[in-house]
């Protein structure tokens, strides 16, 4: 028990003092490994400030101090007791971390995936029984038009219509990339709704890809469809697909499916897997932009369709060996 | 350091049914010591937002500065340094700050508040990330609409990054050295005379009580007489009522004086 509060602060402080020091130099060095005489003595440092703040729990008064003793210990606490690694940036563990995350959680892509085709064939099969609906499926100026005639304007004129983009192409891939980018980020917070929010956005995502394609396919411009989505879709649309399996791992975590863990615990486990296929993805789309505005807008004769269907495929492909493969053990 | 521990207790799952708001997050030690973080009000959590905001605003403004002295390299190249600049500063922010500054951005410096691990360990760039992440959602409709409700719902005022991220906000303990001098100027101290009743007095008082004496008295010189009086009368019945010394241990004290002579007792100074 505490009878004198300024001789305990006196004989104290100097602890005090060396625990705030050596919390400071290992905050401001996170990747720094201690020696174990270091170690020893911040565990000696943690347990005389712990037992100083038990000591002060005899003493009613003075929360100024008791809160300073708490913040000590507690930030001494979050040294000693955390379990988990230090994230290290190296891009060769954050490059196959990527795939890596992406293999655990294959039942959340797959789920991204079958929400997006259902979407696709709703849209679909609006379009093909009801032409009218696509003022309301898809409402953007670019699509509203005869595909047969956006194409036919594409390939007669393609240099000129391709060259409507000159000295603005830096500018909309950055727009392309910073809208998709933001499309895939939301896809993934929307998991926080216990995936209703992720459901949504990628069903209207699938409504949209499958009322085009069926617009498109529907006139006989399928070859043209391909060679405009393919070079930059190919890497976009996965893109957004693992933002819907970021989105469907949180929502996972957040119902739990009669675990025995918490809700924190499970939110925990997958914190770094969905940092890393989050990060994956916005690399992807960053890519995808660059595609959209400097290759995509490009038609027949410019480039050969053929070229550009190889092009998406040979990197859906290689997407998809990278996925599937990288960093396996 | 990665000794084997037993969960220290966090933000637990809900009971059905609403909770109180809970104004601090507890935290106990494997070693059976608790310590606690004073959780941020949903009100200083805007106001370091708003600090944020127009910190984000300047970085934009600067982001634009530069971008207009690229314009010797064209349009375009200025309008995709505007457009990826904005982007990045508006999602970067929070993430890098928060990284390189262990939970604080400018507006959480300035208002002394800092994001920290609901469990009290170490925050993790994951965390952090998936926490400026969920802004996304937090953010809708307009100014934090949703985040600020569920701040006010959850029982750790935690916004849904926050809960997604396993983080809260709490505010940073400042400890300024108790003003002992201030307390031990006399020599003698009747109520000294007494120790098993000044041992119940130090037992008892209320630390509120006991920071609020201590205010009164460093700024005695500032009050209204009238004021002064009712305020040191107030503040001797409470201590009054706690411990009723001995006649000729408080005669001749007035009420202030008599707070000076608890104060003493307290803090163990004087004779």
């Amino acid at each position: 028990m505490i009878i004198d509060l300024r001789r305990f602060v006196t004989a104290e402080r100097a602890y005090w003092d060396e625990l705030q020091n050596v919390l400071a130099r290992l905050e401001s060095e996170p990747g720094r490994r201690l020696p174990l005489a270091e170690i020893q003595r911040l565990h000696y440092l943690y347990e005389r400030c712990s037992a100083d703040l038990a000591r002060l729990d005899t003493f009613a008064t003075e929360p100024g101090l008791r809160a300073m003793l708490q913040s000590l210990v507690g930030r001494a606490y979050s040294e000693i007791h955390e379990t988990r690694a230090p994230l290290r940036i190296r891009w060769r563990s954050l490059i196959f971390a990527f795939p890596r995350a992406f293999r655990r959680h294959l039942g959340g892509f797959g789920l991204s995936l079958g929400v997006t085709l259902l979407g696709c064939a709703f849209g679909w099969f609006a379009i093909r029984t009801d032409p009218a609906s696509k003022a309301v499926l898809m409402p953007f100026g670019g699509l509203m038009g005869s595909p047969a005639e956006r194409v036919h304007e594409e390939e007669s004129n393609a240099r000129a219509r391709a060259d409507r983009l000159r000295g603005k192409k830096a500018t909309f891939s950055a727009e392309l990339m910073t809208n998709n980018i933001q499309v895939t980020m939301l896809t993934l917070a929307a998991g926080i709704t216990w995936g209703a929010g992720t459901l949504i956005l990628l069903f209207y995502n699938g409504v949209i890809l499958g009322a085009v394609a069926a617009d498109y396919m529907a006139a006989g411009q399928a070859v043209f469809l391909a060679g405009w989505l393919l070079p930059h879709g190919s890497i976009e649309i996965p893109a957004i697909l693992l933002g819907g399996q970021c989105g469907f791992i949180l929502a996972g975590a957040m119902i739990g499916w009669g675990g025995q863990t918490t809700r924190a615990d499970r939110l925990r486990a997958v914190a770094t897997d969905l940092f890393s296929i989050a990060a994956g993805a916005a690399a992807l789309l960053i890519w995808a932009g660059v595609l959209e505005a400097f290759v995509s807008q490009y038609h027949q004769p410019v480039i050969p369709y053929a070229l550009k269907i190889s092009v998406g495929v040979c990197e859906l492909a290689a997407l998809g060996l990278f996925l599937g493969w990288a960093g396996r053990e | 350091m990665s000794a084997p521990w037993y969960p220290a207790s966090g933000p637990q799952p809900p009971a059905p049914g609403l909770q109180p708001r809970a104004s601090s997050l507890s935290i106990e030690t494997p070693e059976g010591v608790v310590f606690s973080f004073e959780l941020a009000t949903p009100v200083t959590r805007a106001l370091a937002w708003a600090v944020d905001a127009t910190a984000i605003g300047c970085l934009l403004y600067g982001i634009g500065k530069i971008a207009a002295l690229a314009g010797v390299f064209g349009r375009d190249i200025v309008g995709a340094i505007t457009v990826g600049g904005y982007f990045a500063v508006s999602v970067g922010y929070g993430i890098v700050l928060e990284w390189r500054w262990r939970g604080q951005t400018i507006g959480k410096r300035m208002l002394g508040l800092r994001v920290i691990d609901a469990r009290g360990l170490r925050l993790h760039l994951p965390q952090i990330v998936l926490r400026n992440l969920l802004r996304l959602v937090d953010a809708l409709p307009l100014l934090y609409l949703v985040g600020g409700i569920v701040c006010f719902l959850s029982r750790y005022g935690q916004r849904l990054g926050d809960l997604a991220a396993n983080t809260i906000v709490a505010r940073e303990a400042r400890w300024t050295a108790p003003d002992l001098d201030l307390i031990a100027g006399a020599r003698y101290n009747s109520l000294q005379a007494w120790p098993h009743l000044a041992a119940r007095l130090r037992s008892q008082a209320s630390p509120e009580a006991v920071a609020l004496a201590c205010r009164a008295l460093a700024g005695r010189e500032r009050y209204d007489p009238r004021a002064r009086i009712d305020l040191f009368g107030d503040l001797a019945a409470y201590f009054q009522s706690l411990v009723q010394f001995p006649e000729t241990a408080v005669e001749g004290l007035t009420d202030e004086q008599y707070v000076r002579s608890v104060l003493r007792v307290i803090y163990g100074a004087g004779k």
